[in-house]
């Protein structure tokens, strides 16, 4: 296996390269583009927990005495438009997949490092005037905007909150364009399609949707919004309108947007995997070809949405059906990646401990999916916490871990440092208790018949929904101490080498923090995906260690 | 509300046990693949941990076997999934034959009920054990969500269009009847009760509460009200305008050419936008009543509509005019009765 | 560089996609009303004005053959063509704009703009001929579609002529020749792309029901 020879940590990289404000907020490198990301998808969810905080405080008690009817409506709302466009939609590619995505490839930059700045900036703008209108006085129609309420009868914001989030959906749609260009065009010589990461294929796949999919959701929030303004219409039954339409366009781009969110995390899933049991990922064709198969197949499950709106017996098979088939892929990358862990060298890591529990979480909530993908079941839980349950599973048990995971995992490479492992460790077993803590619960009560957006529900709920409030403050704290050590490691952790986990990827084979042009020589790539080392080099140092006895494990076989 | 099993809501309709099958076959796929998976890790996590900072395990391409093995394998089980969610849902989505009607209105934030019988309920519904009983729902609003969970029953309510479900009720009790599609400030709060009552008990209720005029008388009067007789026919024999007796549930033959159901939805069209489906050989004579009747009104009209029988069918006369198709045995289109 | 032009070319083509995608949500709308209410939305397009939507669509047709010979011009080196060409592609997209605000004066004259969005004249479709079983509020809503899309259109085909304003000016800057084209080929890529979904729209909105509207 060639080693470029690295001298220490060199004194300029692209952190220090430029200093000042202005050779932050006008960079065009995609390293600080990844960090501007990050600084503000954290704000973001910081935003989001505390509207979680509030659902779960006045969900301790069956009568609705901390918030008023309205106020709750706007928390429940407010919480999902934010973690959904403003953290989960953005946050591991526009951050992770950002800084990583060129280096994983030997590339110097995106293809368009200009449209990655103006990307953040439209994600920024959005976010602000979602924030304003949060403030002004805040939008109380559900994340998912269903007519004819959100067009007749709201007195919210709905369509400040909707400008905010159709410019922000632009910044995904520029970052995808990003993505699919670079792989396309940028690879270094000798990085073919299948010597990539699956980092790769999955932000791949992931990019696809989103060129495909936010375009329709943009055009849907425009016609709400000339809806409420004109009252023509197109949604409003009242009016000769049609409030199915609003929900077949609607979910049209949100079903695919689910996997927008949890296919970056699955790419980070199988990095973490491979790399901290020391083997290739077991079937790397079949994991990479299923994110693929998730994107295509995702665009076409949508009604799956709509089994009790109305829909005729037909459509609902179908989406059944296709439903059904969706998980399929998902369930193969599960197999291949426990495969993976057969016969390999398995260390403890934080992110290794975040990848084990993303896969158990990921199982558990991919299979309550097949729940309501199965009509006759879905028609009654369908509403209910049942819902909320399956999807925070996916979404924090899968998306938020991995996301940690990946973040303490190419931490070093990211800031230079490292962050204190006993901590790290700690915390993900806390993260893990408190979720499960909230959100089992939940399945339960969804199935006993609570449904959603309830702010006050009938007493025998009440034990669910305090041990749900009581996993979410232990959720909360667990989230909220790896802000603190990230933040101190930054300055007081320890110094990182290029390469601390002793690995293949092309992004270690360079210094932590890299320079700004990343590679000093571009790499010339002669190697599979996550070698560890080339067969005949093993032989032989197999042999050799054994005669020499310098371990007593050598390589297993 | 005592549950006899804990995580289940009460099994009170003929349909609650099979949902529970279903659900417990896929809770026991679930629990089966979460310990398979979750305890593979575990085990090759321990069994496999690394033992020395320098060792190299062999690299495993993978297997073609194996990923044939497990994709078949949960794409089969996926199926029996889909077939058995498929067989429960046929049956939750078609209604029996002759089943009692219930008519059911949504609006922020209560649930207005009638049955044909004439009895008005707010947020309340009481049914007799062993009767099969079908839903026809609308809302004067927002979305709406008729939801019952201990029928596991759930169906939206739309505004401007008729949905239905229905359900056989098997033990008497008080069950909740809950709001389950978000509809603004007083969401939680558009909550009832569905009680079902052994059927002597119901015909108890029932003549207590005799006062009221059955949908159908109230739907004639609305009829005469707006002058609907001097198109229709005092009983619907038609005139100027089609023949409503003996229309419900027949086909319907248009100026465009094209053939429809006389369904509720048909019937509640041809009222508040009566230029929608015009009747071949009759003009575009009828106004709207959109505005001038209420939800609840309309379905009284459907009521008393339902109710005309065919007793001397007349030969409806078509209408003079420019639409009016040349007089000849051919061409002298009527609407295709039953 | 061969890489850059290459990533150009995808990145445009990949934004045309997205292009597709959201103009998609708008015709899949259309298409559910038209089914809807067919009569209504005959009797609103035989109202719009057959031979000024046939104009614009042969004046657009006529500038993406000018602008095809623009990206030749490039191509070749021919530097004074490429301008002609441009600056011809340019007129006749600002020409297809002009006779599209006329047809838009003529809906403000005739009160078909939708809802009360213009004060004091509130859509009123008296002027339009409606065809039996054609309801009025069906009527407002073809209108409304018609609006959204063609103005969609129409803001699409300013940003090109802003786009070939920038071309022009660097053409004449002599910044464009064999080696060094590809700005001219995407933007290209772009205005026939506008072409295309006005080739859609007219048929859809222009041309339903003229059957119709004569001897029906």
């Amino acid at each position: 296996m060639e080693e470029f020879t690295l001298p220490a940590p060199t004194k300029v990289n692209y952190l220090n390269a430029e200093y000042g404000l202005k050779s932050w907020l006008l960079t065009k490198d995609h390293k600080r583009i990844a960090l501007l990301y990050l600084g503000s998808v954290t704000f973001f969810f910081f935003i989001g927990g505390v509207y979680a905080m509030l659902i779960r405080l006045e969900l301790l008690t069956p009568q609705g005495d901390l918030l008023s009817s309205t106020t709750y409506n706007k928390v429940f709302t407010q919480h999902g438009i934010i973690m959904i466009f403003f953290f989960l939609i953005p946050a591991i590619p526009a951050s992770l997949g950002n800084f990583l995505v060129p280096m994983m490839i030997g590339a110097k930059d995106l293809a368009f490092p200009r449209i990655n700045l103006l990307s953040w900036y439209i994600y920024l703008a959005g976010g602000l005037i979602t924030i304003y209108a949060l403030i002004a006085g805040g939008v109380d129609t559900g994340w998912t905007f269903y007519a004819p309420y959100s067009t007749t009868f709201s007195n919210s914001y709905v369509i400040l909150t909707g400008v905010g989030v159709f410019i922000s959906g632009f910044s995904s749609i520029l970052t995808g364009l990003n993505f699919i260009v670079t792989v396309h065009t940028m690879r270094a010589p000798g990085m073919t399609w299948f010597r990539m990461p699956l980092f790769i294929w999955a932000h791949y796949a992931t990019a696809l949707i989103m060129i495909l999919g936010t375009p329709v959701v943009a055009i849907t929030i425009l016609l709400l919004a000339f809806e409420r303004l004109t009252h023509v219409g197109i949604f409003d039954p009242a009016v000769g309108g049609d409030p199915v339409l609003f929900q077949h366009l609607f979910w049209f781009y949100s079903h695919p947007a689910v996997y927008i969110m949890v296919l970056p995390g699955m790419g980070i899933i199988s990095e973490l995997i491979a790399n901290f049991s020391r083997k290739n990922i077991f079937g790397y064709s079949f994991v990479a070809f299923s994110s693929l198969a998730i994107a295509v197949f995702g665009f076409l499950v949508w009604g799956h949405h709509m089994f009790v709106s109305g829909q005729s017996v037909y459509a609902g098979m179908i989406f059944s059906f296709l439903s059904f088939a969706v998980a399929i892929p998902s369930a193969i990358k599960v197999f291949n990646w426990t495969a993976t862990l057969y016969k390999g060298s398995i260390s403890y890591d934080t992110p290794m401990l975040y990848a084990l529990g993303f896969i158990g979480l990921f199982t558990i909530g991919g299979m309550t999916g097949l729940f309501l993908a199965s009509i006759g079941l879905d028609v009654h839980v369908h509403d209910t916490y049942f819902i909320v349950a399956h999807f925070h599973y996916i979404m924090v048990g899968g998306t938020l871990l991995a996301y940690l995971g990946g973040l303490h995992y190419w931490w070093p490479k990211i800031s230079g440092r490292m962050y204190p492992e006993g901590w790290g460790r700690f915390s993900a077993l806390v993260v893990f208790i408190g979720f499960n803590l909230t959100f089992l619960p939940q399945f339960i009560a969804g199935y006993m018949g609570m449904p959603r957006r309830y702010h006050a529900y009938p007493p025998e709920f009440q034990v669910l929904n305090v041990l749900s409030s009581a996993g979410a403050s232990i959720l909360g704290v667990g989230l909220l101490i790896p802000m603190v050590y990230l933040i101190w490691s930054m300055r007081y952790g320890k110094s990182a080498e290029a390469n601390p986990w002793h690995l293949p990827g092309l992004e270690w084979r360079t210094p932590s923090p890299p320079p700004t042009q990343n590679f000093l020589v571009t790499p010339v790539v002669t190697w599979e995906a996550y070698e560890f080392a080339p067969p005949e080099e093993m032989e032989v140092v197999g042999r050799l260690r054994r005669e020499s006895g310098l371990d007593e494990a050598p390589i297993r076989g | 509300m005592q549950t006899w099993m804990p995580f289940l809501p009460e099994r009170a309709s003929s349909l609650s046990g099979k949902v529970d099958a279903l659900y417990f076959y896929l809770s026991g796929v679930t629990i089966f693949f979460t310990l398979l998976i979750s305890g593979t890790l575990i085990f090759f996590v321990i069994k496999y941990r690394r033992r020395s900072p320098y060792e190299i395990p062999r690299p495993i391409a993978g297997s073609h076997k194996l990923e044939t093995l497990w994709s078949v394998i949960p794409l089969l089980i996926a199926m029996s999934m889909f077939v058995w969610g498929a067989q429960v849902y046929f049956e939750q989505a078609r209604p029996p034959e002759s089943p009692s009607e219930i008519f059911v209105v949504g609006k922020q934030w209560m649930w207005k009920l009638q049955h044909t019988t004439g009895q008005r309920e707010i947020n309340e519904l009481h049914v007799p054990v062993g009767r099969k009983i079908k839903l026809i729902m609308t809302s004067e609003d927002t979305i709406h969500s008729f939801f019952i969970p201990a029928f596991r029953i759930k169906t939206d309510v739309l505004p401007g269009r008729y949905t239905t479900q229905w359900f056989e009720a098997t033990k008497p009790g008080t069950y909740h009847l809950f709001c389950a599609e978000y509809c603004g400030m007083n969401h939680s709060g558009m909550i009832g009760s569905i009680v079902v009552m052994v059927p002597s008990e119901f015909d108890d209720w029932l003549s207590g509460n005799s006062s009221q005029q059955s949908p159908a008388i109230a739907g004639q009067q609305i009829y005469q009200s707006l002058g609907c007789v001097s198109c229709h026919g005092a009983n619907g024999e038609g005139g100027r305008g089609p023949t409503l007796a003996g229309l419900f549930g027949g086909q319907v033959f248009l100026t465009s050419g094209e053939t429809v159901k006389a369904d509720e939805a048909y019937i509640r069209e041809s009222i508040v936008n009566p230029q929608a489906k015009l009747v071949s050989g009759f003009g575009p004579i009828m106004p709207t009543f959109q505005g001038q009747v209420t939800e609840e009104q309309l379905l009284q009209i459907l009521a008393f509509i339902k109710s005309l029988q065919v007793a001397n069918p007349q030969p409806a006369t078509p209408a003079t005019g420019p639409m009016a198709p040349a007089p000849s045995a051919a061409a002298t289109a009527r609407p295709n009765l039953r | 560089m061969e890489q850059q032009r290459e990533a150009g070319t995808l990145g445009m083509w990949v934004f045309l996609v997205t292009e597709i995608m959201f103009f998609g949500g708008m015709f899949f709308a259309y298409t559910l009303y038209r089914s809807k209410y067919p009569q209504a939305f005959a009797s609103a397009s035989n109202h719009l004005s057959l031979p000024l939507g046939a104009i614009n669509t042969g004046v657009l047709i006529l500038s993406s053959f000018t602008m095809a010979l623009a990206v030749y011009s490039a191509q070749i080196g021919k530097r004074r063509n490429l301008i002609i060409c441009l600056v011809l592609t340019i007129i006749l997209g600002l020409s297809f704009l002009g006779i599209k605000a006329v047809e838009y004066k003529d809906k403000y004259v005739d009160n078909l703009i939708p809802g009360r969005l213009i004060p004091g004249r509130p859509f009123n479709a008296e002027g339009v001929h409606l065809l039996p079983g054609a309801s009025t509020q069906n009527v407002e809503m073809f209108y409304w579609i018609y609006f959204a899309m063609t103005g969609m259109h129409a803001l699409h085909m300013v940003i090109g002529v802003g786009l070939l304003s920038v071309i022009l000016y660097f053409a004449v800057r002599g910044r464009y020749g064999p080696e060094y084209h590809n700005p001219v080929e995407i933007s290209g890529l772009y205005w026939h792309f506008v072409d295309i979904i006005w080739i859609f729209l007219f048929p859809l909105l222009y041309l339903l029901g003229r059957h119709l509207a004569h001897g029906g």
